[in-house]
């Protein structure tokens, strides 16, 4: 694999709900260890995108290389895709009936198949990272949002991955947690990780995007660097957008 | 028309009102109380106690206890068995796959629409000697390989006692409904629990085994108590084929002796008495889990 061949390309994606077409015509390249970060508003197919690169949605039509791995609806592929793609949720997804700890266990033994001690030993260094080791004997319903939304990172990193997907972290928090995983995931950007953020945190938009892509009613409308999108959107539906949510 | 001249109820006395809120307080705690289960309590001692002096009563019980042993083995053997068969056929009911969809939706509606009474015949009756007609088919198949004598085509339906019969029919009537239990149980967790096991690389068993089946399996807990319960009653379903568990000792003791009345009662206090205490079991259980479920979201 070249250094310079790009971590995901997609090409042509369409996905179709029933009579709705959440995704038209969708072609995206991103760079190993750039950050792209999606916005637009609800319903513009930012989600189902990130979905289609994990495959957590099978594409209705179009083509998406990960790594140089073309994924198709063989579940061999699919598997060897999503091990090295970390996804992060709105609504965090811990599993509930096990501990901080064995949540960022759990797939390292089952999927990597590593031992427990050295399960043990990448979890504990993934939730410092996130700033939560004390926490690693609670059960998820005993912490924060904030707190959990962080295991959910710690988990989905001590998987080694090449590329994290956070599909609106900061949508279900209360405001005052945002900053703690808003931080969490700027350092992951300064450390070099390949990420594509769906958000509505123009904020981190603005400090940790390589590219802006905006999005609305299933097509790309308006892509590139945030300083050139914030300051000057050429599109009006992008502009429209932006003096809604920036007001 | 004159004013009539009725008590006021400013005319009851403070200290009086005090006292009708003490035996309000008294009616309250008293209609809290779980006077069924003193009912029951009352009239069981009253059987034990029958039991005890009555030699009438004494001969029926120690005849309805040489069948407890039949009937708590057949509820035993076939509630794992019906657990098993249910946990199979309800992720067959949760299956993406058509074929296996099908399969398992066939026998869910199958096995709920025909009485269990009914399905307990055609097992005994019907299925297992056509089963023994095809093993004795498949020893003659095998016959230049094993002998034209061989175990297969000796097998004969006789071989298969009714308490095996009875054991298979009721594991299988049961299996259908906890397949729907276990069915519900597997829905009841989110969609995102599945979709976070399978983003970091899980397979879709590795997913069910570690993530879906360990919290539905927990959601289920009191219904599957319940269905072992009901299993319990059901088990005297049996004596329709003479296999002699309580029910059937009390059908023999009762046409022996004429004594309807006392048989029949015992028999019915048994199976309260043992019920009962498996009711208050999955009681504290249900407590249990919902502590548990508080602590642990």
């Amino acid at each position: 694999m070249q250094r310079d061949e790009p971590m995901i390309v997609i090409k042509h994606l369409v996905k179709q709900f029933g009579s709705l077409r959440a995704v038209n015509d969708v072609s995206l390249t991103v760079g190993r260890g750039s950050v792209t970060v999606i916005i637009g508003p609800s319903g513009s197919g930012k989600s189902t995108v990130l979905r289609c690169i994990n495959h957590l949605e099978t594409p209705t039509s179009g083509e998406i290389w990960v790594d140089g791995i073309h994924l198709t609806h063989d579940a061999k592929h699919i598997n060897a895709v999503r091990a090295e793609v970390g996804m992060v949720f709105q609504q965090f997804n811990l599993f509930p009936h096990l501990t901080v700890l064995e949540n960022v266990t759990l797939a390292q033994r089952v999927v990597r198949k590593r031992s427990e001690a050295e399960a043990r030993d990448i979890a504990m260094q993934q939730l410092t990272r996130v700033g939560i080791p004390e926490k690693a004997n609670a059960y998820p319903s005993q912490l924060s949002g904030g707190q959990q939304q962080r295991v959910a990172i710690a988990r989905a990193l001590a998987m080694n991955p090449k590329i994290m997907l956070f599909d609106e972290p900061t949508s279900a928090l209360d405001p005052e947690m945002i900053k703690e995983v808003l931080d969490v995931m700027l350092e992951l950007a300064r450390s070099g990780m390949t990420m594509v953020v769906v958000t509505h945190e123009m904020g981190f938009a603005r400090k940790a995007a390589d590219e802006i892509v905006f999005m609305d009613r299933g097509r790309i409308v308006e892509q590139g660097p945030p300083e050139v999108f914030f300051a000057n959107p050429r599109e009006e539906r992008a502009r429209a957008f932006l003096n809604q949510i920036l007001r | 028309m004159s004013l009539t001249t009725r008590p006021q109820p400013e005319a009851i006395p403070r200290d009086s009102a005090v006292d009708r809120s003490a035996l309000g307080r008294f009616v309250d705690r008293m209609a809290r109380w779980p006077w069924w289960l003193l009912i029951i309590a009352f009239f069981g001692a009253l059987i034990a106690w029958n039991a005890m002096t009555s030699e009438l009563y004494s001969a029926i019980f120690n005849r309805l206890l040489l069948g407890i042993g039949v009937t708590i083995f057949t509820t035993l053997v076939a509630y794992s068995l019906a657990i098993a068969v249910g946990l199979i056929a309800g992720l067959g009911r949760v299956s993406q796959n058509p074929v296996i969809y099908n399969i398992a939706t066939l026998y869910v509606q199958v096995i709920r629409g025909v009485p269990i009474l009914v399905q307990l015949l055609v097992i005994a009756f019907v299925i297992v000697p056509i089963v023994m007609d095809g093993v004795n088919l498949l020893g003659n198949a095998l016959a230049p390989i094993w002998g034209a004598d061989n175990l297969l085509v000796r097998a004969k339906p006789q071989d298969v006692p009714f308490l095996t019969r009875s054991i298979i029919a009721l594991a299988i009537a049961y299996g259908g409904f906890q397949a729907e239990t276990f069915r519900a149980g597997i829905q009841s967790i989110s969609k995102g629990q599945m979709e976070a096991a399978r983003s970091l690389g899980m397979s879709y068993w590795q997913a069910m085994r570690y993530v879906i089946l360990p919290q539905a399996i927990r959601r289920v807990l009191p219904p599957l108590g319940n269905d072992f319960i009901a299993m319990l009653k059901d088990s005297s379903l049996v004596s329709v084929l003479g296999v002699r568990d309580i029910t059937q000792e009390a059908r023999l003791y009762a046409a022996a002796s004429f004594r309807f009345l006392e048989t029949y009662t015992s028999l019915a206090f048994l199976y309260l008495a043992m019920t009962i205490v498996l009711s208050l079991g999955v009681k504290w259980l249900e407590q249990r889990l919902n502590s548990e479920g508080r602590a642990q979201g």
